[in-house]
């Protein structure tokens, strides 16, 4: 494309089918312990 | 959805509901905005021709040939789901409803050696009295755990207070009963402490370096600004005493194989320090490349508490940082920014994203008396206990209120553009700074969008600098 560079994957839905084995970090265990921050954890598949 | 915003040069689109982040020119920009209402959802037919409308609008800035050109690409992601592309998730806003209890803060002293000024602890006693958690009380609480997490695997344990290390031989004795059920019941416990670092020795430091995944080092930044709110009980700076002692266990972390590396040196900035970009960096000359650097979150009439009136003062903060961050990256100097960390590819999946911390829900604050509650900012709010791990009870009514509380039962968050990314904000702050679980805290709310936006910049950068 010319115009658009797409920087990801965009697999959102896709982990939305396969997703929800509840693995992962509980968000608040992390760094911060007041504000949540959901989007840097790791999946554990 | 879509949410478009400039920054540091970088027109930047993501779409909302696939997660896609698209950088993109000038004319595109444009044509965006006017395909787009106030909400960043579609409001015209995505036709197999730029709408005569747009057009006529678009040709006072741009060619016929670079609108086509434009409308053609935006039309093939549009086609492709990845622009615009539709919000089917709230079918999954009930999954994990029943979710194990599988992640503890476990309070092993309601008592602090530090009195600072910002305390949600009422300065580590929750409002509760002094007090030190058991050895059979903390077993107990391994107990609980082991009993809630039902299939779960990996199990998540902190260590908070008060201050963890006025009690750590209590620490070390509930690490051991844990560690001594792991096969048994097919567990993995992943450990962490939040400390202030005062009583750190080299035996603790030995014992946390083996034992903790994470550990949670609090400072400030600047010996100034970390002194006038972080006193000891006898008013002086707790900076001279414990940077020396972060500094040994960062040095000693990850040292020995089989050891934990992961690491960060936490700090709080208030209204007295809205140049906290300062307070990261000096973190980083300190030697500490895990570095989380973190808004107050307190009522407004607190004098060091942030209003809607310093928003402006921090986003200009934030984007110094980001900036400054990506010069470092550059030149091989970078570290880490807890709240600029995004994993754009293989982050939780959109399950996990409905509903964030999982507080109440499959995470809870334990207290020296065995008191469970939601997690440890309801600690203290009798109203919101929800157990004991005495007898190993657990109100589920109030469980199956807070794994509801998705974010899709939240009204500001099902179309907040943000909503994959905090998930719905902290429940706490929700019920005490705007007054329900369900509602949004809007200072915090503000503080998180422009994080998502520094970080998602930077990522944009990043991916030039692969390039070049």
């Amino acid at each position: 494309m010319k115009h658009v560079k797409t920087l990801n994957n965009a697999n959102l839905k896709k982990s939305a089918a396969t997703g929800g084995c509840g693995e992962c970090q509980a968000s608040c265990q992390s760094a911060c312990k007041t504000s949540c921050t959901v989007a840097n954890q790791k999946c554990e598949k | 959805m879509i949410h478009q915003y400039s920054l540091n040069g970088y027109q930047i689109v993501l779409d909302v509901h696939s997660g896609a982040i698209h950088i993109v020119d000038q004319v595109v920009y444009d044509l965006l905005k006017l395909l787009s209402d106030e909400k960043g959802e579609l409001k015209v037919e995505m036709t197999p021709v730029c709408p005569e409308e747009i057009k006529a609008q678009l040709l006072k800035s741009y060619s016929e040939e670079e609108i086509k050109d434009a409308y053609d690409e935006v039309l093939e992601l549009y086609q492709g789901e990845v622009l615009y592309s539709k919000d089917d998730y709230e079918q999954y806003a009930n999954m994990m409803v029943a979710s194990p209890i599988k992640a503890m803060c476990l309070h092993i002293a309601h008592d602090c050696n530090l009195r600072c000024k910002y305390c949600f602890a009422s300065t580590g006693d929750f409002g509760g009295g002094r007090k030190l958690l058991s050895a059979e009380t903390g077993k107990k609480a391994i107990d609980f755990l082991l009993k809630y997490s039902k299939g779960r695997k990996n199990l998540e344990l902190d260590f908070f207070g008060g201050e963890p290390l006025m009690n750590f031989d209590v620490v070390k004795e509930v690490v051991n009963y844990a560690r001594s059920k792991e096969k048994e019941y097919n567990k993995n416990f992943r450990f962490t402490i939040t400390t202030n670092g005062v009583l750190l020795d080299d035996d603790k430091i030995d014992f946390i370096n083996k034992e903790m995944s994470n550990v949670v080092l609090s400072i400030d930044g600047r010996k100034e600004i970390n002194d006038q709110l972080r006193p000891a009980v006898n008013g002086k700076g707790s900076y001279d005493v414990i940077v020396p002692k972060y500094q040994k266990l960062v040095a000693n972390r990850g040292k020995n194989p089989g050891d934990y590396d992961q690491y960060y040196v936490r700090g709080t900035f208030t209204k007295h320090n809205l140049d906290f970009s300062k307070d990261v960096f000096h973190l980083n000359e300190l030697g500490f490349d895990q570095i989380s650097v973190e808004p107050v979150v307190s009522p407004e009439y607190a004098e060091y508490a942030i209003t809607e009136k310093e928003l402006p003062r921090i986003f200009e903060e934030y984007e110094t940082l980001a900036k400054q961050l990506i010069q470092r990256k550059k030149e091989g100097t970078g570290f880490n920014f807890f709240h600029f960390m995004i994993d754009l590819d293989q982050g939780p999946c959109a399950i996990k994203r409905l509903r964030g911390c999982g507080c109440g829900n499959e995470y809870v604050a334990v207290t020296p008396d065995g008191d469970v509650y939601p997690c440890h900012q309801f600690v203290g709010m009798e109203d919101w206990k929800m157990g004991s791990v005495e007898d190993l009870s657990v109100d589920f009514k109030k469980k199956d209120y807070f794994a509801k509380a998705n974010v899709y039962a939240k009204e500001d968050c099902k179309t907040c553009w943000a909503k994959f990314y905090c998930s719905g904000g902290c429940n706490a702050n929700n019920l005490q700074y705007a007054g329900d679980v369900l509602k949004s805290h809007k200072i915090s709310c503000e503080l998180e969008k422009k994080r998502l936006e520094c970080a998602i910049m930077i990522k944009a950068a990043l991916a030039d600098l692969d390039e070049e």
